[in-house]
């Protein structure tokens, strides 16, 4: 039986330091204990990093909220070691169906391809999803959380940063040698710094109305532009787990969000969607606005602003939680590398450059898909129905219709972690590039999937025609890098090598394929699992190059 | 990369025009307001390369802005 996550409280236990002089000290302090803050923590911990997470309340989300995630953010849960709870328990979905008035305009599958472990989306409740991140945390001893302890200052030296903290014992301190500020769009630790998110407030309201039920509907996404059940506006349908069903309606500026939240004005709503004979149950209900906006930088000297903290987006195409996710991702084998004393403090400036960058990606597809929703002047009124009446017919014109582009990983392109390439490749595996997933035997028979492999550190694969003895592929003299060597297909039957070295059958030969791979070509993955660099032959030299500017440390031979 | 034509390009140039305003005919404003977004995006499409899109359409407005100071005037 799970636990009722959205009603579990935490209850608040003195800190065993609290109030000592000088206050206690940890590496990394992480303020939010939401899905970012989590995955931020998780992530820290099982590098072998000391962590405290501080939350100013004591309990997880209450409501089903962020819900959408995408495929690059269950494969980060899945290096976290909770991707199977989220997708056994919430509901994968890869096709989105888009209507207008009363018509189907198109579908769209955003996985077109099979080969992937994961698909497209799952959808799952935020609560759920704290739910098995905090479970995962609770598994780890380096990490500790800390309820109703609010951050009420952070100030930073040379030295370190001080975290003044109120709990029902009234003040304490603890110091760190860095904080991720991950405390959601308010950020209050961005105020302490007097620091701004701008960018754009859209005026206008959405409600969200959560329903139990026995549908008839499909694990679909299901967007309707001016649907006759609520002309004028959209409305959004997603599936939950435990048969709840998102319906999200549009409501215009002028909405009234105390009158629209109470329930005899949502039913009647429902139930025109519905109609009159499907029975339901309201779960949640919340009314809410939007702005797409941004931290100028993300990095703040000892302190890393991540997830809303950092940027925020309208919630068309899902690109809130995932985002925050991801950079978590992007920010923790970074930050552990620093506080190992292996890589310069400099790295840290490139999760600014790197998720500055994926912010404003995700905040231009939002902020386009918000505008072809909710029309702002009379022309892109006119422009948007042409489209959608047009796409019924023409395929050019579905490609305009924008219900939402959904999240996808940004490519770090110009990341001055990546080696450019030097030969010529026919692939989308690019320096910067999040590895694509494709399904892969190991030596000993068993099914796995490439993006699992790689793990959560450098690692070198090498694509070869017929079996090598690994010494070939050795770099232990000159790194701990981990060498995979991948055979073709075919080569699953030979089984002549050593089962405990470090070679994979590409299982369809889709690694081959979605690498561009010839047999030598070799690539660099980083700790979250992005391209470092690839070549068409395995060069020890130019390897150790890479890795070297991958943590951007200076090469010393 | 390809530049807006704007010297004459069009096989039939009095024959376009007449169809261009037959296929208005008997149409409400709104109609050919929607008539009009509906023939932009057709043409879009088959020009393809957004940057002669841009350079019509910052053409298209500035002659818009040029109209209204000579309205002020």
């Amino acid at each position: 039986m799970q636990p009722d996550y959205q009603h579990l409280k935490f209850p608040y236990q003195r800190p065993a330091d609290f109030g000592h002089k000088p206050p206690m000290r940890v590496p990394v302090v992480v303020v939010g204990a939401g899905p970012v803050g989590l995955a931020a923590a998780i992530d820290l911990a099982r590098r072998g990093i000391r962590v405290v997470v501080l939350d100013d309340d004591d309990s997880l989300s209450v409501g089903s909220r962020a819900l959408c995630y995408a495929k690059r953010t269950l494969e980060i849960f899945d290096r976290l070691g909770c991707g199977d709870a989220v997708v056994n328990k919430g509901v994968s979905w890869n096709v989105g169906k888009v209507f207008y008035r009363d018509e189907p305009v198109y579908s769209f599958n955003l996985l077109p391809e099979p080969g992937h472990r994961r698909p497209a989306f799952v959808n799952l409740q935020q609560y759920y999803l704290e739910g098995y991140l905090y479970e995962a945390a609770q598994r780890l001893e380096l990490l500790e959380i800390r309820w109703k302890n609010r951050v009420i200052n952070v100030s930073q030296n040379a030295d370190h940063a001080e975290i003044t903290i109120e709990t029902p014992d009234g003040e304490y301190a603890l110091t760190a040698d860095y904080v991720i500020a991950a405390d959601g769009a308010r950020s209050p630790v961005r105020s302490y710094f007097g620091l701004e998110s701008k960018g754009r407030v859209f005026r206008d309201r959405f409600l969200i109305a959560d329903v139990k039920m026995k549908a008839p509907f499909p694990a679909e996404r299901w967007f309707w532009f001016d649907p006759p059940f609520h002309p004028n506006q959209s409305v959004l349908l997603h599936r939950e787990a435990d048969d709840v069903w998102r319906i999200d309606f549009q409501l215009g500026w002028d909405a009234d969000p105390e009158q629209e939240k109470k329930s005899e004005n949502v039913i009647p709503r429902v139930r025109a969607l519905l109609g009159e004979n499907v029975d339901f149950d309201l779960e949640w209900v919340s009314v809410y606005t939007f702005a797409c906006m941004r931290m100028e930088k993300f990095r703040h000297g000892r302190v890393l602003f991540a997830g809303d903290a950092a940027h925020g987006v309208s919630p068309f195409g899902a690109r809130g939680a995932n985002s925050g996710v991801q950079d978590a991702d992007n920010l923790c084998w970074k930050l552990a590398l620093v506080l190992q004393g292996a890589a310069s403090d400099k790295l840290l400036d490139t999760y600014g450059e790197e998720r500055e960058l994926a912010a404003d990606e995700n905040i231009l597809n939002s902020t386009r898909s918000t505008d072809f929703i909710t029309p702002k002047n009379h022309a892109s009124h006119i422009f948007r129905d042409a489209v959608l009446s047009l796409a019924k017919e023409h395929p050019f014109a579905r490609r305009l219709v924008n219900s939402g582009r959904l999240s996808l990983p940004s490519t770090y392109h110009a990341s001055s972690l990546n080696t450019a390439d030097s030969e010529i490749f026919d692939s989308a595996m690019c320096p910067g590039a999040p590895a694509s997933d494709a399904p892969i035997l190991h030596a000993l028979g068993q099914h796995d999937w490439f993006v699992q492999l790689l793990g959560d550190e450098f690692s070198v694969v090498v694509f070869t025609d017929h079996y090598q003895t690994t010494d070939v592929f050795d770099m232990s003299d000159i790194s701990d890098v981990t060498v995979w060597q991948v055979l073709p297909p075919e080569a699953g039957n030979q089984a002549t090598f050593d089962k405990h070295q470090r070679v994979i059958i590409d299982r369809e030969g889709l690694l081959a394929k979605r690498y561009d791979a010839q047999s030598g070509t070799t690539y660099l993955f980083r700790p979250d699992q992005h391209v470092a660099a690839r070549w068409r032959e395995f060069n020890k030299k130019t390897i150790q190059t890479a890795l070297l500017k991958a943590s951007l440390q200076e090469v010393t031979t | 990369m390809s530049a807006l034509i704007t010297d004459i390009n069009l096989s039939d140039p009095d024959g376009f025009y007449e169809a261009l305003i037959n296929t208005h005919s008997d149409l409400s404003s709104t109609q050919s307001e929607a008539l009009n977004a509906r023939l932009v995006l057709l043409m879009a499409n088959h020009i393809g390369d957004l940057s002669v899109l841009r350079e019509a359409m910052t053409l298209a407005r500035s002659s818009i802005l040029t109209d209204r100071m000579a309205e002020r005037a």
